[in-house]
């Protein structure tokens, strides 16, 4: 790997043209890739300043920084802005774009110009969704439940609602472009059963995205024309139910989840295998169980509903069909665990994420088992036990899979290396505050702490002040990612095509890669993740 | 799609049929035949939509697999919805709203 | 890409599109279905009130305008660029006809008071069908679907207008050869997908109970 000696530098992706207008028209989807990085990290840290407002109201059981409403904006926002503008992009939006075509050996996505606009989309909505954060706010919570959000709450549900209509474009045609460069533009030889499980946890996840998305853009379109036209579809007083909104809206909402948590695990499915110098442990069986995710994901959303009014015997259904769906997590949680056993681990920062997101998956996994249960959930259903367990399947799964996935990929993204040591300390850092922000809450929700509350009884305090105290070691642990990611594309050491030693067509061209991505399209004869084939990087005399 | 050009009289004919269960569709829901009036509305719709995709669409004369399962995968998550949606609505004790 | 990948990649993009429209109007299926399932007399009661005739009229327009899309397709595949643009002219008319009957009968709506909100009123269709119990507010679901069903499929009708004007413009400048007309099969896809809809709207709105009263 190269030091100190200044060639002549090589035309790639990132410095083949410095104007503004070659990043803002550009179709080349790692530089779309960018745009989305630099988007979607600016609404994670609104989403987070939201939340860090609500951990320091709930420091004390009165409601004393806040007044009621304004909280109730708060959570909502900080829903809405992490859901729609953060978590459902991200891997995909960043990582999908900028590895798809690579992995596939094409030069680019099947749609390059949709690529672009779905970046505009997002944008568009976002810049809607801001200007209704600024100009009032929105407390529906992030599931705009009617009729309050119909009839009776006065603040900016309109806006809110378009916004996030038009973020479901952007979404839509990402799932439309993945699928159609999936089918229709692999290299030579790279049969579906070579295809890393990146590719097929993307493929997974740009079905829901493509089969669920509609279903909330109507859902929140018919809210809109209630609002607006005085239409009667969710409204009580006039025969409508208030369930067939939550029907609808959890029909999206709940595939929704499997959109934010399959690309983690095809992340989490990359770098394992590398940092254990192993093939993955039953390729078929987590291929598979990406696809059965996506369409099993899409037979439980009542479970949202269970205390709603809807039959038992339909919340009997959703409940066991809530238990099918974990099935194809756990296997891949086996797969993952048996590909490291007797693998040589190297703990680097990638692999300290996707052991932390084993771990914290699985926990957020066990506890949605738990609120399946009707006994259960009739208990904790609406409370911080709720609560916890999403983030540990959002934040603890989702998040981290994506860090873990920027650094993997970063020396491939920028042609730098990040510097390790401060690599492990973040994530040990986002370890540490996560669960000492979120543990707390399985307890105070199991004892009784509603959620959405702005004020709690006293004897919950200690646990919030936990929580709180965690969440400000969490915002520690995000931010140092971006200041030494930033710090790096000066400072950073370079990157040879493969620092890593890692299997997959993205590491056989060089760091950043060129715009065409290959020199020559490759033919693949080989099966994927071939690491008795590839040296480990300290087998190989070049420096770190 | 393939690149087979049908013949302008196939079309017409397609269009002539399409055209003649309109009608029937319109007439005969003057006709009381209780509940059935509702399925045969629906049967036809769907008949008729079928030759559009068929014959308009082309899918009758593509080898594109990928297409049939594109159809077949929408309609069966539509189907999704309204079932399981039904399941809740159709064993509510409460009945009607 | 070549453009024989191209043509593959821009169909199964546009199917897999349409696969998504599906789920976007079917989200308003359902609503339909639940209601119809339960206030069947106002649903029925609502249907009378629209004119059969401009439904069955609509619905033979849009038929229409789908032989001239398949016709102006095949012309496209045989380079026929005449015959290609007055067919997708003709389209544009069938289209814009469907949208102007529309525009009757939303206003006829209006005249009557059936328009959702302050001032609804189902009054006339309470005298007009005394052996039905009819609840008035329960009418307003079915007015509310109505308006919503109907209007988005006219929003999907005027986009597809649009297409079609830009298809018509490219074909008489003689962009579309036989080698190269993937637009023109895509636009027609999507042309064809607006008819399947109406080819169910039709019947659900209009043709709920039409049978003679006793």
């Amino acid at each position: 790997m190269a030091t100190a000696t200044i060639p002549v530098e090589r035309e790639h992706y990132l410095n083949t043209d410095y104007g503004i207008r070659s990043w803002l028209l550009a179709t080349d989807h790692k530089r779309i890739a960018l745009l989305y990085l630099v988007t979607i990290t600016l609404f994670f840290f609104l989403g987070g300043f939201f939340a860090l407002l609500i951990r320091l109201e709930l420091l004390t059981p009165a409601g004393d920084l806040v007044l009621a409403d304004t909280y109730n904006k708060l959570f909502t926002m900080h829903g809405q802005v992490m859901i729609f503008f953060f978590l459902i992009p991200s891997i995909p939006a960043v990582l999908g774009n900028f590895l798809v075509p690579m992995m596939v050996g094409a030069r680019d996505l099947a749609f390059p110009r949709i690529n672009l606009l779905s970046w505009y989309l997002l944008v568009a909505a976002g810049m809607l969704m801001l200007h209704c954060i600024f100009t009032g706010g929105v407390d529906s919570g992030w599931t705009f439940y009617t009729p309050f959000s119909t009839a009776f709450s006065n603040t900016k549900v309109i806006e809110a609602g378009l916004a996030i209509f038009i973020a479901g474009f952007s979404s839509i045609l990402t799932g439309l472009n993945f699928v159609v460069t999936i089918h229709r533009m692999r290299a030579p030889g790279l049969t579906w059963s070579r295809l890393p499980l990146f590719i097929w946890a993307h493929y997974a996840t740009s079905i829901i995205q493509l089969l669920g998305t509609p279903v909330l853009a109507i859902t929140l379109l018919l809210v809109v024309f209630e609002r607006a036209f005085h239409l009667g579809i969710f409204d009580p007083t006039r025969g409508g139910d208030p369930l067939l909104f939550q029907h609808l809206f959890w029909f999206y909402s709940h595939p929704a989840v499997y959109i934010m948590i399959l690309p983690a695990m095809g992340v989490v499915a990359e770098i394992i295998p590398c940092f254990s110098r192993k093939r993955i442990f039953g390729y078929s069986a987590v291929a598979m169980s990406s696809i059965a995710i996506a369409v099993f994901g899409f037979l439980v959303w009542a479970h949202h509903m269970f205390v709603a009014g809807i039959s038992l015997y339909s919340a009997m259904i959703f409940s066991i069909l809530s238990y099918l769906v974990a099935v194809p997590s756990a296997i891949k949680v086996f797969n993952w665990t048996a590909t490291m056993y007797k693998g040589s681990i190297h703990f680097d920062t990638p692999m300290l994420y996707a052991m932390g997101f084993i771990g914290l998956f699985t926990v957020g996994g066990l506890t949605g088992l738990f609120l399946a249960a009707l006994g259960i959930d009739v208990h904790v259903t609406d409370t911080y036990f709720v609560i916890a367990h999403f983030h540990y399947i959002m934040v603890g799964g989702a998040v981290m899979g994506y860090l873990g996935g920027l650094h993997f990929w970063w020396p491939k993204i920028s042609g730098r290396l990040y510097p390790e040591w401060l690599g492990k300390f973040a994530a040990l850092t986002v370890f540490l505050g996560f669960n000492l922000t979120f543990f707390p809450q399985f307890i105070l929700g199991y004892l009784g702490m509603p959620r959405r509350y702005w004020q709690y009884p006293p004897e919950f305090q200690v646990l919030n002040v936990l929580s709180t105290a965690g969440s400000t070691i969490l915002a520690v642990g995000y931010v140092l990612p971006m200041i030494y990611f930033l710090w790096s594309m000066r400072y950073g050491k370079i990157a040879d095509a493969n620092p890593w030693g890692a299997a997959g067509l993205e590491w056989k061209t060089s760091s950043p890669p060129p715009t065409e991505n290959f020199e020559e399209i490759p033919e693949v004869t080989w099966e994927a993740y071939n690491y008795d084939e590839i040296p480990s990087p300290e087998e190989v005399p070049v420096g770190r | 799609m393939s690149e087979r050009i049908l013949s302008s009289k196939l079309y017409v004919g397609i269009w002539a049929t399409l055209m003649v269960l309109t009608v029937i569709t319109a007439t005969v829901a003057f006709v009381d035949l209780g509940p059935f009036n509702t399925v045969l509305a629906l049967v036809i719709a769907t008949f008729k939509a079928l030759l559009v995709v068929l014959f308009f669409m082309h899918v009758k004369y593509t080898s594109e697999k990928l297409t049939k399962m594109a159809i077949v995968c929408s309609l069966f998550w539509l189907l999704i919805l309204l079932f399981l949606s039904l399941a809740d609505y159709s064993t509510r004790a409460a009945g009607h709203g | 890409m070549d453009v024989e990948q191209q043509r593959n990649a821009a169909s199964l993009g546009m199917w897999v599109f349409l696969g998504t429209e599906v789920m976007f109007f079917g989200g308003m299926f359902c609503a339909y279905l639940i209601y119809r399932y339960w206030y069947y007399p106002e649903f029925a009661a609502g249907s009378r009130s629209l004119d059969i005739w401009l439904g069955t009229t609509n619905t033979a327009v849009l038929i229409c305008s789908s032989l001239t899309v398949a016709l102006g397709v095949r012309a496209a595949q045989m380079g026929k660029r005449r015959l290609l643009v007055l067919l997708l002219l003709l389209t544009l008319v069938f289209g814009l006809a469907f949208l102007g009957i529309k525009a009757v009968e939303w206003h006829d709506k209006f005249v009557e008071h059936h328009v959702p909100g302050a001032s609804f009123s189902a009054e006339d269709l309470i005298q007009a069908y005394p052996q039905i119990h009819i609840d008035p507010a329960r009418t307003q679901i079915y007015f509310s679907l109505y308006f919503a069903m109907t209007g988005l499929h006219a929003l999907h009708m005027i986009i597809g207008v649009g297409i079609f004007c830009y298809l018509t413009y490219y074909s008489w400048k003689g962009r579309y050869t036989p080698q190269y007309h993937t637009p023109v099969e895509i636009g027609g896809l999507y042309w064809h997908f607006v008819d399947i809809i109406w080819i169910y709207l039709f019947p659900l709105l209009y043709l709920i109970d039409r049978k003679p009263l006793k």
